[in-house]
Formats: structure tokens, C-alpha cells, sequence
């Protein structure tokens, strides 16, 4: 109220035009989107860094990643498996985020409809769950996963990794695609079942490709957690070894270029996917306009 | 009216009663096994934890039993209470820098980007890369003859002696780099929810942009800056990672020590005392947020 009673005279067009479209403009407009490719620059240094490096030639006997740039080679591509243990490390994180996904995806899933459809006792609970497990710092996960363990005296191994992953994972995937059914109209499930389908017709004719872009999303959320998993995994592992473990115990003896290799393969498919998803959804917006950004 | 439908239909259809009650089962059947997956391997260790941390346990056979021995809370709080202080000031330092380079990050995707998508996969981007290889790839580039001090000490703009690696710093920067998408990611959310009419009138009663940023805006977007705060600090002031790569021996936080004692010498009772403060803290904030900023409005930042 102050600020009218401030200015009584009556602003000029200029004035009330917040961003001024077209022609000239202040150079004040400019600050923001030079300021935002700044960050968007900082956040690829690493990753630049390791897609760089791992071109990087190395002439000592046991290769190791130099800051020294001694000519690009392709190398540790060809040789990508030449370390002992580091491709089975990889290989081994890759099974399991796939086993991890496929379970968290399919519960996920199941819980999300049950908490965007129905009223039931328990719901609010439930939510609260899940809000504190994302919630909660990853440390206390895993020791508390491991003070589990080991008082029911479990061997740890790849299915304690495999428990632990889907732990951390159904949430996530679960508010994703509780956040795509929020917009979805139950009504088309009553016109299917009208004109005859059964339940699993209508499921698997009308639900579920509805829903399919939402579960796709949290699958591969599910999966970058997972593939990336260290905290916890270091916790609950035993013996196994996945692949950010075998990296984090290659660092204090110094890393293999392989291993910005394999970091450089998981970056670009997931990119790729990513990519994909995006020009997926691009299109599916351009077909039904009231969808959800 | 409705029930009134539905009677008649009852009469006419009676296997419309059997759905009545699939519609009271299906959402445990559908939530079921989600739900029971996250007591069995979430809510119980926890309550294991807790019982850990009041349990004795033998220091060669490691066997532990309950004797409701609460001491080792203050023992681990003398013994580790400056590593406390320290977890947390990196862990502020961090968020705080996160929140200051991110917000404007945020504004500009939500009030002017074009291809919003695109560049919210843009800061989704390091998440593509293992946590630990981003790591790495800061003690690669902060390295005291790396490209960058070492190009300064050649050119002898630092001492030779500087170095940023094994410092406060060096963690303080390696946290706020890793974070960076957890507090961007919340506080767009907040700026994108702003009803645009609400600005427009802010300008019809001849607001200026600044008066409409502080007056409008910011307040507005307070609840994604909490929200923010909240998923960035907790995590990263129970990170070891950063401390251990980039951090030297010099400066352990909260989760090194857990975890050390965890998995190098087994003194499980101090490192759930340890796990059961910090997960408290993370209660009590989250719990503060839903006091203030009402408890549902949380989980819309996650």
C-alpha cells in the first residue's frame, strides 16, 4: 500500500512493462542467462574432465590417470576390460541395478495406485514412509541396514545389495509416478469396463499405457540410483564388490583409465535415454495439451 | 443421490457388492508389498539401530546383548563432538553456497527459459556420472600441481606451498558441487508454482521488479527454499565421501567416523549412538518444516 501512495502519478507504458519484448534492450537482461551457462558450465567440469582423460595415453608400466596430457589415444577402449576385477565390478552393478529396478518399478508402481485411487486407512502413514526415507541421509540407511543384518546374523552379499537398492528405489519410483496418475482420468477405466472389459483388459488396455510414461521415468530414476549407489551399498556389500566400491578403493592407489572409460559409457547411455525420454515427451505434450508438465 | 444409484444397482448386479469389498482390499493388496519392503528393511533396522545403540557388546567375539546402557550417547557426543561441529559448519557452509548459486539458476529457468526441460536436464546432468567418479574428478582438477595451481604456481600467482586438496575448503567445495541439483531442484519447483496473475498484480499496484522480487517472489518461494535447505543439508552433513577423497585425514565428518566404526573397528553401539543423533536431527527438521510450513507441502519439493 505504501508503494501507492509513494508514486501517485501515473506510470509511464515503459514502466509497466516488467521485460520489454523485442528491440533494445538493457544489458541487465542479459545478466541472468550469461550467469545461468556459467553454472550450467561448473556442473560439467568433472564430467568434461573424465571424457577428456579418459583419452588420455599413459607410458608408465601400470597405467594410471596423469594430469599430465601425453596425447590422446582410444586404448583404454579397446583395453576396457583389461583390468582384473574392474569389469566385473561394472558388470555386477549393472545386473543388479537392472534386478533393483525391475522389483522397485513393479512395487512402486502398485503402491502408487493404491495411494492415488484410494481412501484407506493407513494412507497418510504411508505417505510419511516414504517422505522419510527419501528424506532420511543416506548413512543412516545403510548402517542401520547393516545393525540389521547383523543381529539376524545375514551374510552380506549381492542380495542384501539387492534389498537394500530396492529400499532406497521404490520411493522415489513411487512419487514419480504418483505424480503422472495425479492427472489421470479415472473415468476412461469406467468406460472400458462399460463397454465389457474385464479388469485385466482394462489394466493392460487402458491403464497401463497411460500410466507407461510415468513408470518409465521412475525405472530410470530407479536405475541412476542405483548404478550410482555408494553410501549404502559400502555398508551392506560384504565381499561383493559393485562398481562405484571398486572405484572408491582404486583411489587411494590410483585409478586405471578404464574407469573414466566405464564412467564415460554409463554418462552417455544414460544421456541418450535421457535425451529420448524428453523428445518422447515433447511429442506426447504436442498431442494432448492439458498433460503434465 | 449416488447412493441411491448405487442401491439400485446392488439390486440388479450382484456381484457390483463383491467389488465393494475388492474396493476395500485392493489398495492393501496394490501397496502391500511396497510398504511391507520399506518396514521390514527401513522401519526395523532403525529400530534396530536404536536398540544397537543401547546394547553392549564384546570387543573380540562381537557379540552384542541388551543392557539398556544409554552412556554411549554421551560418550560419542564428548568424544565426537567437534567432528559434530565440524560436519555441520561444512554442511551449512555447502547448502548456503548451493542455495546462493542455485536460486538465480532456478529464477531464470522457471520465469524465462524457453526449453525448461532441457536445461532442468542440464542440471540433472552429474547425477549421469557415479558420485564417486565426480569426486575423483574435483581431486583430479584441485590436485596441488593440477591444471589449475598448478598453471598459478607456475606462473607464480600462489606460493608453491599453497594447497586447496586435504583442506575444509576442499570438502566444503566438493559437498556444494555434489548437492547443487538437490537445492536447484526445489527451489525451481517453488519459483514455477508462483501464480504469474499474482506478479501481474503486484506490477498493477506499481510495484517495480525489485519490489516485486522482494515483496512477491522471494516470500513465495520460501517454502522451496526450506525444502531445499532441508534435502541438501541433511544429506550432506552424513556425506563421508567428500571428506575422505578430498578431505585429507585432517578433517573427517560425522559419516567417516560412522563408518569407520562401522566396518574397519567394529564398535557397532558408537556408531548407531552416532546414526541414531544424526537421523533425530534430520526428525526434528523436518518436523520443524511441517510445524511452520504445514506437513504436506513438503513432500511436493521431493
Amino acid at each position: 500500500m505504501s508503494t501507492l501512495a509513494e508514486s501517485p502519478s501515473i506510470p509511464t507504458a515503459k514502466e509497466l512493462v516488467p521485460v520489454p519484448r523485442g528491440g533494445r534492450r538493457r544489458w541487465t537482461y542479459f545478466v541472468l542467462p550469461i550467469y545461468s551457462s556459467a553454472v550450467f558450465l561448473y556442473l560439467l567440469i568433472p564430467i568434461s574432465v573424465m571424457v577428456l582423460y579418459s583419452f588420455n595415453q599413459s607410458h608408465s608400466a601400470l597405467p594410471q590417470l596423469t594430469f599430465k596430457w601425453q596425447g590422446a589415444t582410444t586404448q583404454w577402449y579397446r583395453e576396457w576390460n583389461g583390468i582384473p576385477g574392474l569389469g566385473e565390478a561394472f558388470f555386477l552393478s549393472i545386473k543388479l541395478a537392472l534386478l533393483s529396478t525391475l522389483v522397485s518399478a513393479v512395487l512402486g508402481t502398485l503402491l502408487a495406485l493404491a495411494l492415488v485411487r484410494y481412501r484407506f486407512r493407513g494412507k497418510r502413514v504411508s505417505e510419511q514412509v516414504l517422505f522419510t526415507n527419501i528424506a532420511a541421509p543416506e548413512i543412516v540407511l545403510g548402517a542401520s541396514l547393516l545393525g540389521f543384518f547383523i543381529t539376524l546374523n545375514v551374510d552380506r552379499g549381492f542380495s542384501t545389495l539387492l534389498i537394500a537398492h530396492v529400499m532406497f528405489c521404490v520411493a522415489y519410483v513411487t512419487i514419480t509416478v504418483r505424480s503422472r496418475l495425479s492427472g489421470f482420468d479415472p473415468m476412461l477405466e469406467q468406460a472400458a469396463q462399460d463397454l465389457g472389459a474385464t479388469p485385466w483388459v482394462t489394466f493392460r488396455k487402458v491403464t497401463l499405457p497411460l500410466i507407461f510414461p510415468g513408470i518409465l521415468a521412475g525405472a530410470l530414476l530407479a536405475f541412476v540410483l542405483s548404478i550410482d549407489d555408494f553410501v549404502t551399498s559400502n555398508f551392506v556389500s560384504g565381499k561383493t564388490i559393485t562398481f562405484p566400491l571398486w572405484v572408491y578403493g582404486a583411489v587411494k592407489v590410483g585409478i586405471p583409465p578404464q574407469v573414466f572409460v566405464l564412467g564415460t559409457s554409463i554418462f552417455l547411455a544414460g544421456l541418450v535415454i535421457a535425451i529420448l525420454n524428453l523428445i518422447f515427451q515433447g511429442r506426447e505434450r504436442s498431442t494432448t495439451p492439458a498433460a503434465e508438465g | 443421490m449416488e447412493q441411491h444409484v448405487r442401491a439400485d444397482l446392488r439390486g440388479v448386479e450382484p456381484e457390483r457388492r463383491h467389488n465393494r469389498l475388492g474396493r476395500t482390499l485392493s489398495p492393501y493388496l496394490l501397496g502391500g508389498p511396497a510398504i511391507l519392503w520399506l518396514v521390514v528393511f527401513f522401519l526395523v533396522p532403525l529400530v534396530t539401530m536404536l536398540s544397537l545403540s543401547i546394547q553392549t557388546c564384546d570387543t573380540f567375539t562381537l557379540a552384542c546383548k541388551l543392557t539398556w546402557h544409554f552412556g554411549e550417547f554421551p560418550d560419542v557426543i564428548s568424544k565426537f563432538g567437534d567432528t559434530f561441529v565440524r560436519s555441520f559448519i561444512y554442511a551449512g557452509a555447502a547448502t548456503f553456497a548451493t542455495l546462493v548459486v542455485s536460486f538465480p539458476v532456478a529464477y531464470w529457468i522457471a520465469f524465462r527459459a524457453k526449453r525448461k526441460n532441457f536445461f532442468l536436464l542440464l542440471l540433472l546432468l552429474p547425477f549421469f556420472v557415479s558420485f564417486v567418479i565426480r569426486t575423483t574428478a574435483w581431486q583430479f582438477l584441485l590436485s596441488d600441481q593440477g591444471i589449475v595451481l598448478g598453471t598459478l604456481k607456475d606462473h607464480h600467482l600462489l606460493p608453491q606451498s599453497f594447497h586447496v586438496l586435504a583442506t575444509g575448503w576442499a570438502v566444503i567445495a566438493g559437498l556444494a558441487y555434489n548437492y547443487l541439483p538437490f537445492t536447484a531442484l526445489p527451489l525451481y519447483v517453488a519459483l514455477e508454482r508462483i501464480d504469474r496473475h499474482v506478479l501481474e498484480a503486484s506490477h498493477d499496484l506499481y510495484a517495480n521488479r525489485r519490489v516485486a522480487f522482494t515483496r512477491v517472489v522471494l516470500p513465495l518461494s520460501i517454502p522451496g527454499i526450506f525444502a531445499a535447505f532441508l534435502l541438501t543439508f541433511v544429506p550432506a552433513s552424513g556425506d563421508y565421501v567428500n571428506a575422505a577423497i578430498l578431505g585429507g585425514t585432517n578433517n573427517l565428518m560425522i559419516g567417516n567416523i560412522i563408518q569407520n566404526r562401522f566396518l574397519l573397528l567394529p564398535d557397532y553401539p558408537a556408531a548407531s549412538a552416532l546414526s541414531v543423533i544424526l537421523m533425530v536431527m534430520m526428525l526434528v527438521g523436518i518436523a520443524l518444516y511441517s510445524k511452520v510450513l504445514g506437513s504436506r507441502t513438503i513432500e511436493e519439493y521431493v
